[in-house]
């Protein structure tokens, strides 16, 4: 072991570099929200000993199951809204002249140029009372008086759909990309019709991106809390929302610490799917 | 008593602009197996394709067994196709590859798996039945990719350059396994191959192909012995060709003048007329090199021998600067067989052996003008 280290010391060095990173940035600060949320609220001292599952009991209070159930449906609707525009757009995608595919995912990728909260006020705009959709849609004769845009579930819904399908076409994009087409010729050759080769050959040669979509859609939309802050009003709050409430208002640290904690285990459940779902097709279609 | 499976007619199609193929008509037999030979580009994979219905005719018609199915879908046409890649699905196991057009077809659970086993114990392949196909060698995929095509009985198997991601080993014992499945399965097989010697070995007929056009339909015999035109005999085998003046014609015979030997020769299928240059075509086994001393021949220099185990193959350059390939066998009582580069020696050939060919106004390229021409593109 010595030996090798002292014969490749770039590679030495690299190691050091990657685990002192983890250890440091990734597992420590995971131990210490671990650690929180064990603890005792201390209006002074944010927390204090003793160690208890106070936090984790919390959890089960009906207002707070109930906020985490209302953000886990935005967070899922979000992500079937991105799946269902996301899915034929990356198909489309893969499909286009290559020329062309660059400049779509360069397209793509343009608005993440603009800080998130930067857009998501430019969303407000749009959505508001007074704003650009209720103005066009009035001065189109659709409308009489302005809709209720603004501060609704469809509002908070509507801006993370916008902010986060670029995470869900990138990776379909990818699969769609792997997709061979003579795969789907010979699903057809061997008598299988548009549907059935849709079901049989596309879907599960697919799935590793629907999965991957789904991972860095629903996860970061449970957590994307400045979104309901600016256009969701006080009833449509997300995890994200009441982690951060604990933290910076209502200071109690174990208590948003647990709820971080369940959010962290519910993405790990996530990519260990994710993960048998690749072995499944083998490292083809890894 | 052959009976005609497909019949293509009238058959064009461009991509953008550039026709790949052009008025082509094709009959296939019942049974046979065809090969449509040609290089890249020559639109014998359009033409697959379009059997298969991957590619719709922009005109003509395409009937099968009498019924026309120009404009039928792949999934109803009841031929099936074996890809050059092979294209098996990643995500099923090798049963289920070969199960997958029985599923289509909704048959009885217990009929697929008989068929499925039978289709895997004749490609030798029934204890890899639960590996998934990215665990397999090259050749055991495209015998799945074969066993996947042939399970549904298909009245005729359409194969695009199967074995041309194979080595040469085993792309012999793939050329030797097909020929006993097509004779056991009485299937038709349409072949696409650019490699010449497969196409020879394994074929009943050959369609030489170029520019989406057919030069030449024949069996492989016919095809390089008598070729039809100049591309024919150029692509398929080597061949020399020597000018030949006719010096004189008869009812059905005429005299041609060859490096001023005159050789009396059948009247050819063409019109001839006095003092006409004409190509005198001999392959490179039809040469006969012999002494410097001998009556008979042409003289010239050795410029090239290879060794190739075999056959002794060299190159002569004659006085006139041309060059001719020769392929010899060993002969164990010569012990002067063979040459060394630079020697003088003599060349002839087996009277009666030449085949004629008129010329042509646009001639192919030879291939070192080919390959001169392809330098200079890049």
């Amino acid at each position: 072991m010595m030996q090798s280290i002292r014969q490749q010391p770039f590679r030495a060095a690299v190691l050091v570099l990657v685990w002192g990173w983890l250890l440091f940035l990734v597992l420590t600060p995971n131990m210490l929200v671990v650690g929180a949320s064990v603890m005792t609220r201390d209006p002074a001292n944010f927390i204090s000993l003793p160690l208890n599952l106070d936090a984790y009991r919390q959890l089960f209070n009906p207002l707070y199951l109930e906020v985490f159930l209302h953000s886990l449906y935005m967070a899922a609707m979000t992500t079937l809204v991105c799946l269902l525009i996301g899915y034929p757009f990356a198909w489309a995608l893969s499909r286009v002249e290559k020329r062309r595919q660059i400049l779509l995912i360069f397209l793509l990728i343009i608005p993440f140029w603009t800080n998130s909260l930067v857009r998501t006020y430019a969303l407000k705009l749009i959505l508001a009372t007074n704003g650009l959709l209720n103005s066009a849609l009035m001065s189109l004769g659709i409308i009489d008086e302005p809709a209720q845009l603004l501060y609704t579930e469809g509002a908070v819904i509507v801006g993370l759909v916008y902010l986060l399908l670029p995470f869900m076409i990138l990776p379909l994009y990818s699969v769609f990309e792997d997709l061979r087409q003579d795969v789907l010729l010979a699903s057809h050759d061997l008598g299988a019709g548009r549907f059935a080769t849709f079901k049989n050959v596309i879907v599960p040669l697919t799935l590793p991106g629907v999965l991957a979509g789904v991972m860095l859609v629903l996860l970061p939309a449970m957590g994307l809390f400045f979104v309901p802050d600016i256009l969701g009003g006080s009833r449509n709050l997300l995890v994200g929302n009441v982690i951060k409430n604990q933290f910076l208002d209502a200071r109690n640290w174990p208590f948003g610490a647990a709820a971080s904690i369940v959010l962290t285990l519910t993405m790990a459940l996530l990519m260990f799917a994710h993960r048998l779902s690749k072995r499944r097709l083998g490292e083809e279609g890894a | 008593m052959t009976r005609t499976l497909l019949s293509l007619s009238g058959i064009s199609k461009q991509f953008s602009g550039k026709t790949v193929l052009d008025e082509l008509s094709l009959t296939i037999d019942d049974g046979e197996f065809i090969t449509l030979l040609g290089p890249s580009g020559c639109g014998k994979t359009t033409l697959l394709r379009m059997m298969a219905g991957f590619e719709l005719p922009d005109q003509g018609t395409i009937t099968l067994s009498g019924v026309d199915i120009t404009q039928t879908p792949p999934e109803s046409r009841p031929l099936n196709t074996v890809f050059q890649n092979y294209a098996l699905f990643p995500h099923m196991s090798v049963f289920d590859n070969v199960a997958y057009g029985l599923k289509m077809e909704k048959r009885p659970k217990a009929e697929i798996v008989e068929r499925v086993e039978d289709a895997l114990a004749m490609v030798q392949l029934e204890d890899f039945a639960r590996r998934k196909p990215h665990q397999l060698s090259g050749g055991q995929q495209q015998r799945v990719a074969i066993a996947r095509a042939v399970v549904k009985r298909p009245k005729m198997l359409l194969l695009d350059e199967p074995l041309s991601a194979l080595d040469y080993k085993l792309r012999r014992t793939m050329q030797v396994e097909l020929k006993r499945l097509q004779r056991e399965l009485s299937i038709t097989f349409v072949f696409v191959t650019h490699d010449q010697e497969e196409a020879l070995s394994m074929s009943d007929r050959i369609v030489v192909l170029k520019d989406g056009y057919i030069q030449q339909l024949g069996t492989p015999r016919e095809v390089y012995e008598r070729p039809e035109n100049v591309f024919t005999a150029r692509f398929v085998g080597q061949t020399n060709f020597f000018p030949g003046r006719v010096t004189n014609i008869e009812s059905d015979r005429i005299s041609v003048d060859v490096f001023g030997l005159n050789r009396e020769l059948g009247k050819p299928s063409f019109r001839v007329a006095m003092n006409q240059s004409l190509h005198v075509l001999l392959r490179p086994e039809d040469i006969r090199v012999l002494a410097p001393d001998d009556a008979e021949g042409v003289a010239g220099k050795i410029v090239e021998r290879n060794y190739k185990g075999s056959t002794l193959d060299s190159v002569i350059e004659l006085e006139d600067g041309s060059h001719v390939m020769a392929s010899e066998f060993f002969d164990e009582d010569d012990p002067t067989f063979d040459y060394n580069i630079g020697e003088r020696v003599r060349v002839s050939w087996v009277d009666g052996w030449e085949w004629l060919l008129a010329e042509e106004g646009d001639e192919p390229l030879t291939d070192e003008e080919e390959l001169a021409a392809d330098d200079a593109e890049h």
